[in-house]
């Protein structure tokens, strides 16, 4: 690949993960929290469902989709050669 | 050599926290049996004090620089989990540490927007955001405006949003400090406020960024066992499980079983979703929170201290983790504490109540019957006075401050006092780390974006790091000042400034690195439209109601229970016309932030800045010549982590 297809290629790839990445941001931001009161008639270890997605599921989500992220981005920045050195 | 240091200084920081943790547990359990042993409380409290700023102190003295880079960035060579812990510590205030729990105890579910958009944010910190600003290589965000937009009018824009987020939330810190002096330790508020100052000023003033960002590693590990420790206690106690993340599940299933004894409608419980925000503002607030977070300079800036771009990514990550801990941990303390009054306060008689309603209502932050529960003997006058009662505590005449949630739970876990000053330990942690992030964020603007940048570009290095120190006391100075007047205000406004920001920072730095075609006349327009669209709409609607319902075509919100109209505002204007057209009115004024457009509650502004910023943004872009080929090769360059920075500081 040439360097400017290449350049081309790594911002193509960086803004799919980045899109992947918002949109499973606004589905833990917003989306699930609009069924909350029908997840609340769901019942695990006494949290209704809808309470425990807003105080600790999306949380969790959140804490996880980030380190999948540095990693996953840190794969696309060294297939294009575009990583920093070690 | 200087790698060598640096090596040697990295590798051991593992080691170096290890045994600081080891002496802050030692030290606790010293305090424990100097209690034991009959030493009173207060004096206790002044040692929790003495000692945890007295550490801060000293790793501020040693962390001393007289170099650039090292005052504003630390050098670019912190590791990511550490500016992880630091992030967390400059991020959570003392709103955070004290107030959160109560928050949740009083909102129930609503208040759990709150924790949502204070942690979502930072995936958008990570994503769109701190990578780039990171590989830009520059030490302040309005830097980094005024290069991708050409000068200083992006520049200045940028400093008067950074100043006005910045300025009420450092001032809301110091009068933290001074409200768990006065009581928790038993301190005069002045004094606290003074100690606080102090505690920030050896903090960052002679180490700038450097000094800040280790003593905030050290202030997360207080502030998180200071956090952990009493609800663990209390889930143990209940449960047998030292997990009260997980136990509080069986709790909210007895809250519902009490809430049902008591009367409480099944709409208004403690689990259901919408009955104190409706929708619309429940997400609007999420919404304005996260993107707050995203763009507030003190926690930006945290991320340009990294070694490399992927370790920023990574210390975002980080970050995020430090902060979940404490978060998914509050509400377990609203549940717990919410139970505790169900249990042993409401529907109690008034001559047996649990001691610990008097301690807490001896300093306002328990009211029965209307009044500050000091003892038996008032609450019952009190309570006498209401016709018709009965001589048990019902659930409307029982009134707790939000702040008081954190604070009592040791002595409702009945713990020994040095649980309580470890929780005063704590909290002074949580307000110390977020006051030097942000007085550094706002003396970083004034000495680096206005003196070194704008006043005198050729001032020589000593002179530079001189400005810098003597800007940073004044500001502190003048914070503190304004602080020790109490302002209520000042403490409620904290929400507006991530409304502010977002509406006045977030376009142009996503813009600026997502948009090629963005161009300065745009991102300008973008900011001050945004910023004022905000600022407009927070100010009208709290201290000008009567003015936005006559001119702005604003009405009265609704009730998210019953949908009707919060304030009859034809009736007040037809028999109070003095009341309705008032300028600047009261906290108490029956309109204040009452009023608006579209039901949307001052406290999420930003859901009107933030699309009238993109919008103009966008627009102006449109009419005006794009960005040259040289600026655009400048934003190719700030998206790939390979190469040189691009702003190399001399």
């Amino acid at each position: 690949m040439s360097e400017p297809n290449k350049v081309q290629a790594h911002w193509a790839e960086t803004q799919r993960l980045t899109y992947i990445m918002i949109g499973i941001w606004a589905f833990f931001s917003f989306f699930i929290h609009m069924f909350a009161p029908a997840l609340n008639n769901i019942k695990i270890l006494g949290f209704p469902l809808g309470f425990y997605m807003a105080a600790q599921g999306s949380l969790i989500v959140f804490v996880a989709q980030l380190f999948w992220f540095s990693g996953a981005q840190d794969k696309v920045d060294r297939k294009y050669g575009m990583a920093e050195d070690d | 050599m200087a790698t060598e240091a640096k090596a040697d200084f990295t590798s051991n920081l593992g080691r170096i926290y290890t045994i600081y943790t080891g002496g802050f547990v030692a030290f606790v359990i010293f305090i424990a049996i100097l209690e034991r042993m009959g030493v009173p409380n207060n004096i206790l409290g002044y040692l929790f004090v003495a000692f945890t700023i007295g550490v801060y102190a000293a790793i501020g003295i040693l962390s001393r620089t007289m170099q650039v880079d090292e005052y504003y960035v630390a050098g670019r060579k912190v590791p990511s989990f550490y500016n992880g812990m630091a992030t967390a510590a400059d991020w959570m205030s003392a709103a955070s540490f004290i107030g959160m729990a109560g928050t949740l105890y009083l909102l129930g579910y609503d208040g759990l927007a709150f924790i949502l958009g204070w942690t979502g944010g930072y995936v958008l910190v990570a994503t769109l955001i701190a990578p780039y600003l990171r590989k830009f290589g520059c030490y302040t965000v309005p830097d980094f405006l005024a290069f991708r937009f050409g000068g200083n009018a992006a520049r200045i824009a940028g400093i008067v949003v950074l100043m006005s987020c910045s300025f009420t939330y450092v001032v809301a810190q110091i009068v933290g400090t001074g409200l768990i002096g006065a009581r928790l330790l038993g301190m005069s508020f002045e004094m606290a406020v003074f100690v606080g100052l102090v505690g920030i000023l050896v903090c960052s003033m002679l180490g700038g960024m450097r000094a800040v960002t280790w003593t905030q590693v050290a202030q997360y590990i207080v502030l998180i066992i200071a956090y952990l420790v009493p609800v663990v206690i209390l889930s143990t106690q209940k449960f047998g499980i030292p997990i009260p993340q997980l136990t509080y599940g069986t709790v909210l299933s007895e809250i519902q079983i009490k809430e049902a004894a008591l009367g409480v409608a099944a709409t208004a419980s403690h689990i259901v979703p919408f009955a104190r925000y409706d929708p619309l503002n429940f997400f609007a607030l999420v919404l304005c929170l996260m993107v707050g977070t995203a763009s507030l300079p003190h926690v930006l800036m945290r991320y340009f201290t990294t070694p490399s771009v992927r370790e920023a990514r990574s210390s975002v990550a980080w970050t995020l983790l430090f902060i979940f801990i404490l978060y998914f941990t509050a509400p377990a303390y609203a549940a717990f504490a919410k139970l505790e009054v169900f249990e042993n306060v409401i529907g109690k008689p008034l001559g047996q109540l649990p001691s610990w309603i008097y301690s807490y209502g001896k300093i306002g932050l328990i009211q029965i019957c209307g009044v500050n529960a000091v003892d038996v003997a008032s609450i019952t006058a009190a309570c006498g006075r209401i016709a018709g009662h009965n001589g048990m505590l019902s659930l409307a005449n029982f009134a707790i401050q939000a702040d008081a949630i954190v604070i009592a739970t040791p002595e409702i876990a009945g713990l020994p006092y040095v649980v309580s000053g470890l929780v005063a330990a704590g909290g002074l942690a949580a307000a110390l780390s977020t006051a030097d992030g942000l007085l550094l964020a706002i003396a970083n603007a004034l000495s680096h974006d206005v003196y070194s940048r704008m006043i005198n570009k050729n001032a020589p290095v000593a002179r530079k790091l001189i400005i810098a120190r003597v800007l940073l006391v004044l500001v502190a100075i003048l914070a503190a000042w304004v602080a020790a007047g109490r302002p209520a205000d000042i403490v409620a406004m904290v929400a507006w400034a991530f409304s502010l920001a977002a509406a006045g920072l977030f376009p142009a730095l996503v813009m600026g690195i997502w948009s090629k075609k963005t161009t300065s006349a745009g991102a300008v327009a973008g900011i001050w439209a945004g910023f004022l669209t905000t600022l407009v709409y927070l100010v009208v609607t709290r201290y000008f109601p009567g003015f936005g319902v006559d001119y702005l075509g604003m009405y009265s919100n609704v009730s998210p229970t019953t949908g009707r109209a919060l304030v009859d505002l034809a009736k007040i204007k037809a028999e109070t016309p003095q009341i309705f057209s008032q300028g600047m009115v009261l906290i108490n004024h029956p309109m204040a932030s009452r009023v608006g457009w579209f039901n949307v509650a001052n406290i999420s502004a930003g859901l009107f800045g933030m699309p009238v910023g993109f919008l103009t943004m966008w627009l102006v872009s449109k009419f005006t010549t794009a960005p040259s080929s040289e600026m655009q090769s400048f934003i190719d360059d700030i998206r790939r982590p390979r190469g040189e920075a691009v702003m190399i500081e001399k």
